[in-house]
């Protein structure tokens, strides 16, 4: 398949942003993974260099150097150009416990209600879908998950809480995600997921990344009690499953 | 050691930032106000990215119980040293049992302390920067202590430089944002034409506007953000990010402050008045 069109833009003096088609595509997203992988791997391999991928974009920021927009962008073009068969980034597909008792599925009956179904379909439905982990923003490992049944889509609540819990499983219209710590926030709760999504402790502080895929899978409440016991002493691991490109 | 032994409005440990974790949504964090911290490091001979206490509007109480050697930059918050009035971008040093305090905020918002080879408090995912709940606090407390090596053999080089003040300038110059030529005349017109003025709702993520200008329906994927990033919601509020921002966002980023227009800004307070000037 041809490389979908990329378009680049100055974005202030130490970035510079690469766009892809204006939508929303895991064959956009691969592509936009498989770039950033190649220059992290050949061309800007400095340490100075970050790289931010999301949904259609690809943020290039310089820690220190003001960028030459002219000429990086003549670079990247070429760049692109020669991506062909190199070395595709490592992707994985996490299987990730929630429990949706209604202490924690906070929403679960309205979202049931609002969509003429019963609970259990609502988690059958949302246990069925793959997603993909579009971008991961707004907090330290707060995953963008596409993919959701679009018979569960729910508009976000009209009255945002104050305050929802570190592990908050919720969605928001096309939207899924979990919140990895705890924080404001206006999606549907349904339930809570016992893995930490975001450690500071580990090396790699968050074991998802962008292009990963996520799938969830109900648990007792007694399993996740005992998830979150082993979380805290860091000897649970969520299970995960290498994507074959 | 450096003990709290009042805390202030605000005061934190900050260096040049945490990097290489953007893409995991952590915020880049470290000085709001880098051209300021630059000069203390500069005046200590401390490495550019030598981590400085970020003293936000009223400042602390502080003793000593190390010697070394400190200089003060940024805000002008009447800061004494046992009791005598000192100056900003000027070396002083200190002995065990100085206390150093703060008095009336007189100038700018945000006050930086640096002492010689900077602050040694533990990194977290690579900087010594606060940001919660990536580090356990978010600010300091009364009786926290901030270590450092003790030093007592410095001869500076320049003990004291004459800086040109930034803290009066109110014109923030930006260049164009990505969605910038996805606005229409109007309201690029009124970036451009109207004196803003920081709302109360400013901090070390954001900085708000109180005025808005024309409505827009732009929609957009999200996409990364940066400090700096002058994002437009949909009922025209201009949201400014700053060092704690979030990496994301997927509201149009109509344009972006220069390094130092950040730094203009983040001695800005609610209430001040702001211009955009595009270069």
């Amino acid at each position: 398949m041809s490389s979908p069109k990329i378009n680049i833009k100055p974005f202030g003096v130490h970035s510079v942003l690469i766009e892809w088609p204006n939508e929303v595509s895991e064959h956009i997203l691969e592509k936009i993974l498989h770039f950033e992988t190649f220059l992290k791997n050949e061309l800007l391999t400095n340490q100075e260099w970050e790289m931010v991928p999301s949904y259609n974009s690809l943020l290039l920021i310089n820690r220190t150097a003001q960028i030459d927009f002219q000429k990086i962008s003549k670079d990247i073009i070429t760049w692109y150009a020669q991506l062909g068969e190199s070395t595709k980034p490592d992707r994985y597909l996490w299987r990730l416990p929630v429990n949706y008792d209604l202490e924690y599925g906070l929403d679960l009956e309205e979202v049931a209600n609002k969509l003429h179904k019963t609970k259990e379909e609502i988690i059958a439905m949302h246990t069925g879908a793959t997603y993909i982990v579009y971008g991961i923003g707004f907090l330290p490992g707060f995953m963008y998950l596409g993919g959701i049944d679009k018979e569960l889509e729910v508009p976000r609540k009209a009255t945002p809480r104050s305050k929802v819990i570190k592990g908050a499983v919720g969605i928001a219209g096309k939207q899924a995600g979990i919140y990895p710590q705890e924080s404001p926030g206006g999606w549907n709760i349904i339930g809570n997921c016992s893995v930490p999504i975001f450690d500071v402790s580990k090396e790699n502080p968050c074991f998802v990344s962008v292009g990963d895929k996520i799938e969830f899978y109900q648990i007792s409440r007694a399993e996740h009690n005992l998830h979150k016991i082993e979380a805290e002493v860091g000897i649970y691991k969520p299970e995960k499953i290498k994507i074959d490109a | 050691m450096l003990k709290i032994l009042k805390a202030g409005f605000y005061t934190t440990v900050q260096d040049a930032g945490r990097f290489h974790f953007r893409n995991k949504g952590v915020p880049v964090s470290g000085v709001m106000d880098e051209m300021s911290v630059f000069k203390i490091n500069f005046l200590l001979e401390n490495e550019p990215a030598a981590a400085v206490l970020e003293i936000t509007m009223t400042g602390p109480t502080l003793i000593f119980e190390e010697e070394t050697y400190m200089a003060l930059g940024g805000a002008e918050m009447s800061a004494t040293l046992n009791n005598l009035p000192i100056q900003n971008y000027k070396v002083y040093q200190i002995e065990v049992g100085d206390i150093l305090s703060f008095g009336r905020l007189e100038k700018g918002f945000r006050s930086y302390l640096g002492v010689k080879e900077g602050f040694t408090t533990k990194e977290v995912l690579g900087s010594k920067s606060f940001y919660k709940p990536i580090t356990k606090v978010n600010r300091l407390i009364d009786n926290d202590v901030v270590p450092f090596s003790a030093q007592n053999e410095f001869q500076p080089k320049i003990s004291e430089i004459k800086v040109d003040s930034f803290l009066d300038v109110s014109i923030l110059e930006v260049s164009k944002g990505p969605e910038f030529d996805m606005l229409n005349d109007k309201q690029l017109e009124d970036i451009f034409s109207k004196d803003f003025t920081v709302a109360h709702e400013n901090n070390r993520m954001a900085y708000q506007l109180t005025e808005t200008i024309t409505e827009h329906s732009i929609s957009m994927l999200t996409s990364a953000t940066i400090p700096g990033t002058v994002q437009l919601t949909p009922a025209g509020k201009l949201i400014i990010l700053m060092k704690d921002g979030q990496t994301t966002g997927g509201y149009p980023r109509a344009v972006q402050l220069t390094d130092k227009a950040i730094c203009i800004l983040a001695q800005k307070r609610g209430g001040d008045a702001i211009s955009f000037k595009l270069v």
